[in-house]
């Protein structure tokens, strides 16, 4: 049982905890960089790069342009190929969608491979409410499991364990789910891997059942795609009876040769590879190979309402790289849970406060979770620019207007706790738009320069606590410049310092 | 060619030494400098916390107070890249609300002649060695909307390379965030501290006197940091340092 994202702190408040955390810092600080630099190796390989990704965004945006187009295109190559497909609005349906197909095969196990959608709809706490065991067998994935802890990376979602602690969740917590660890297990990478292959091995052999995402599905033959490094994957997708994949509707691509332009995009941005070590791609059911029994729940869960948005639409295009996690100085020093969401990181702070909506506090915080420097937007292989929608998105916070809220056309109040950053921005506006009110403000601050204090009161704390003031000058530039030049326009003769 | 400086609001209160630095190097360089004082702030703080409705004044303010010049030149790579970047989208948004192309136009009109300081010297005046002389060690950091939204690449570390006297070291992680980020510093103080330290520890083992950027608010957030930290490291704009000579060391 894995815990829950509910009623986490905003972002402020549990990245001043994170930060902290010394331990954390070392471990995330270590496998960003060193991701980070194989990431641009990869990458800078390919001559034709921009191109590429160009190519991604272009592919996204048509697809997404004419999605009910492609979605029932895709329905109807599914169901030919003997699939069944279901439509989930939100997490609630696919849950519901999902646990009633578990039982009617009259199965209490299922085996899970890695799955953003799953982890975003809380679909292994449904289950277990139902009676039924999710085991998940990605590794990094049930190291989380095992330590009743929750993922904080799409790509790693154990990047903040080291394999010290890796190996005492093992000793200390695989027994209760299944085979225990063997005798004095080591921290040694091989062993923490003969470990999870032997207890993940008894499951992938008795599952009936298992559950899946999709990296892509291909309309055009109604094909799934799964992009996997570790083998578990291929295991649980095809050795169960039944397979059920949960997959959001922007994963869609329209034809084969779409797809080629990803596949050459996602493992360099993620894993920095060439190539990933596995690909699944599996058209509804064959006779006699692999599951006799294929579901596929297709899950809005506000995408829809983001689809709406003209600016933060964008986002959809997301394939769960990860490489703007692997960059941002935000996340490596925040940590991957204080985004309170399954999807951490700069792409987190665009989708979920889309998905979930603005209204929590903890939603409302992530637009604000970045200090705009660009890094994610840069190496994005998809080119979303994660800083333009994150102001647009602070808009939505203090402003409020007009957005599309489960489909319906909506005006959205501004988030609370705003009312006096709003009073103190309107009052800077004026006094920034009256340079005469701004020339007394300077005037007066620099006359009372030497009673300044070195610490400030209240809010200004945050500034003061960790950096020292500036110095306010003797004279602001403007008085230089009539001192020196006149009110004249122009630069008249040479000038002093 | 007449050319206007933008000393943006917060070079002008806090730094007016980086302003007197620029009207010094451009007239050096044979530039006439006008200064419009209706000029004050390019809107970032309010654009990028989400209040584009307050920016909208300051948009229309800029554009009038630079109207009668072909280049606007301002010591800041962020506000360059407010202007640049930012202006257009706010344009768009208004005509988009059925308010019109008025935006939109002030928009298109200031955005091609807005320069960042090292841009107008190496793209404009097609200068690298300005004749600046400068006897420190000096590392610089390439602040984040300088490099990624304007694009300045080496423009900056070129006209240093070009400075007598002066010795650059480079800074690992250069190209990382310093954490500053307008309200993100007091918004999210605890992790934008995290990155300031980082940095400002980075910037110390150089062992360079100087700290140099193009950006005096990033450098308001490294310093106070460095302060704290107990570094004597010194932050100084480039303009100062393009403005020093062997006659007039700043």
């Amino acid at each position: 049982m894995t815990g829950t994202y509910l009623g986490m702190p905003a972002f402020p408040e549990a990245a001043a905890v994170s930060t902290k955390n010394t331990r954390l810092r070392a471990n995330l600080r270590h496998a960003t960089h060193t991701i980070r630099a194989k990431r641009a190796a990869a990458v800078a390989e390919l001559a034709d790069w921009e191109r590429l990704r160009a190519a991604g965004a272009a592919i996204k945006d048509r697809t997404l342009r004419h999605l009910d187009h492609y979605l029932e295109r895709l329905e109807s190559t599914v169901t030919a190929a003997g699939g069944q497909v279901h439509w989930a609005a939100d997490a609630e349906d696919a849950n519901r969608i999902v646990t009633e197909l578990v039982r009617a095969t009259g199965e209490r196990e299922v085996v899970k491979v890695k799955s953003m959608a799953t982890q975003e709809i809380g679909l292994n706490d449904a289950l277990a409410e139902a009676g039924i065991r999710a085991y998940e067998t990605d590794l990094a994935e049930l190291i989380v499991q095992l330590g009743d802890d929750l993922p904080s990376h799409i790509l790693v979602p154990a990047i903040h364990r080291n394999r010290t602690e890796i190996r005492d969740i093992f000793t200390h917590r695989m027994a209760r789910w299944g085979r225990p660890a063997p005798e004095g297990l080591t921290d040694a990478p091989a062993d923490l891997a003969e470990a999870a292959r032997l207890h993940l091995r008894e499951k992938f052999l008795n599952a009936k059942v298992g559950i899946s995402g999709a990296n892509f599905m291909v309309a055009e033959t109604g094909t799934l795609v799964v992009v996997e490094s570790e083998g578990n994957g291929r295991m649980c997708l095809t050795l169960p009876e039944t397979l059920i994949s949960v997959v959001g509707i922007e994963k869609v691509v329209p034809t084969w040769r779409d797809l080629e332009v990803f596949l050459q995009l996602l493992p360099r941005s993620s894993t920095a590879e060439r190539m990933n070590p596995y690909t699944s791609t599996w058209t509804g059911t064959t006779d006699g190979d692999g599951p006799r029994v294929f579901h596929l729940v297709l899950l809005d869960n506000g995408r829809t309402d983001t689809l709406a948005d003209t600016v933060g639409r964008q986002a959809l295009r997301c394939i769960r790289c990860s490489a703007c996690l692997n960059v941002c100085p935000v996340y490596e020093r925040a940590g991957g849970h204080a985004y309170g969401s399954a999807y951490p990181g700069p792409i987190g702070a665009i989708l979920t406060p889309q998905l979930r909506g603005t209204q929590s506090e903890l939603d409302a915080s992530l637009p604000y979770a970045s200090s705009l420097c660009g890094a994610c937007y840069e190496v994005c292989p998809v080119a979303i620019d994660i800083p333009e929608i994150l102001v647009h998105l602070r808009e939505r916070v203090v402003e409020g207007g007009p957005a599309s809220v489960r489909g319906t056309r909506a005006v959205i109040k501004p988030a609370k706790g705003h009312a006096a950053e709003r009073a103190a921005m309107r009052a800077a506006r004026w006094a920034l738009d009256h340079p005469g009110v701004l020339r007394a403000g300077q005037r007066l601050a620099s006359r009372t320069r030497r009673f300044h204090p070195r610490r400030l009161p209240g809010p200004g704390r945050a500034w003061t606590d960790t950096r020292d003031l500036p110095a306010v000058p003797a004279e602001p530039f403007r008085d230089w410049w009539q001192r020196t030049h006149g009110d004249g326009n122009r630069s008249e003769g040479k000038s002093t310092t | 060619m007449r050319v206007a400086l933008f000393i943006t609001c917060v070079n002008d209160t806090l730094y007016p030494r980086t302003g007197r630095a620029v009207v010094t190097l451009l007239e050096r360089l044979g530039v006439e400098v006008g200064f419009p004082p209706e000029q004050s702030c390019c809107g970032q703080p309010h654009f990028n916390t989400g209040y584009r409705h307050e920016t909208e004044p300051l948009v229309r303010r800029y554009a009038a107070a630079f109207q009668d010049y072909d280049y606007v030149v301002t010591p800041s790579g962020s506000c360059a890249a407010m202007v640049r970047d930012n202006y257009p989208r706010i344009g768009a948004k208004a005509a988009a609300e059925g308010r019109g192309q008025e935006l939109t136009e002030l928009a298109a009109a200031a955005v091609p002649k807005t320069y960042e300081l090292t841009e107008f010297l190496t793209d404009v005046l097609k200068v690298t060695d300005v004749g600046a002389y400068y006897p420190h060690t000096v590392t610089y950091h390439p602040t984040c909307h300088g490099l990624r939204m304007l694009r300045l690449g080496d423009r900056p570390r070129r006209l240093l390379a070009a400075v007598k006297g002066l010795e650059l070291l480079e800074l690992p992680g250069a190209e990382e965030c310093c954490g500053f980020g307008g309200t993100f510093a007091v918004k999210n103080a605890a992790v934008s501290a995290a990155m300031g330290a980082d940095k400002a520890r980075n910037i110390t083992a150089t062992g360079a006197e100087t700290v140099c950027t193009v950006d005096n608010s990033c450098q308001m957030h490294i310093g106070g940091t460095l302060a704290r930290q107990g570094s004597t490291v010194r932050p100084v704009h480039i303009a100062e340092i393009l403005a020093s000579t062997e006659g007039d060391v700043w």
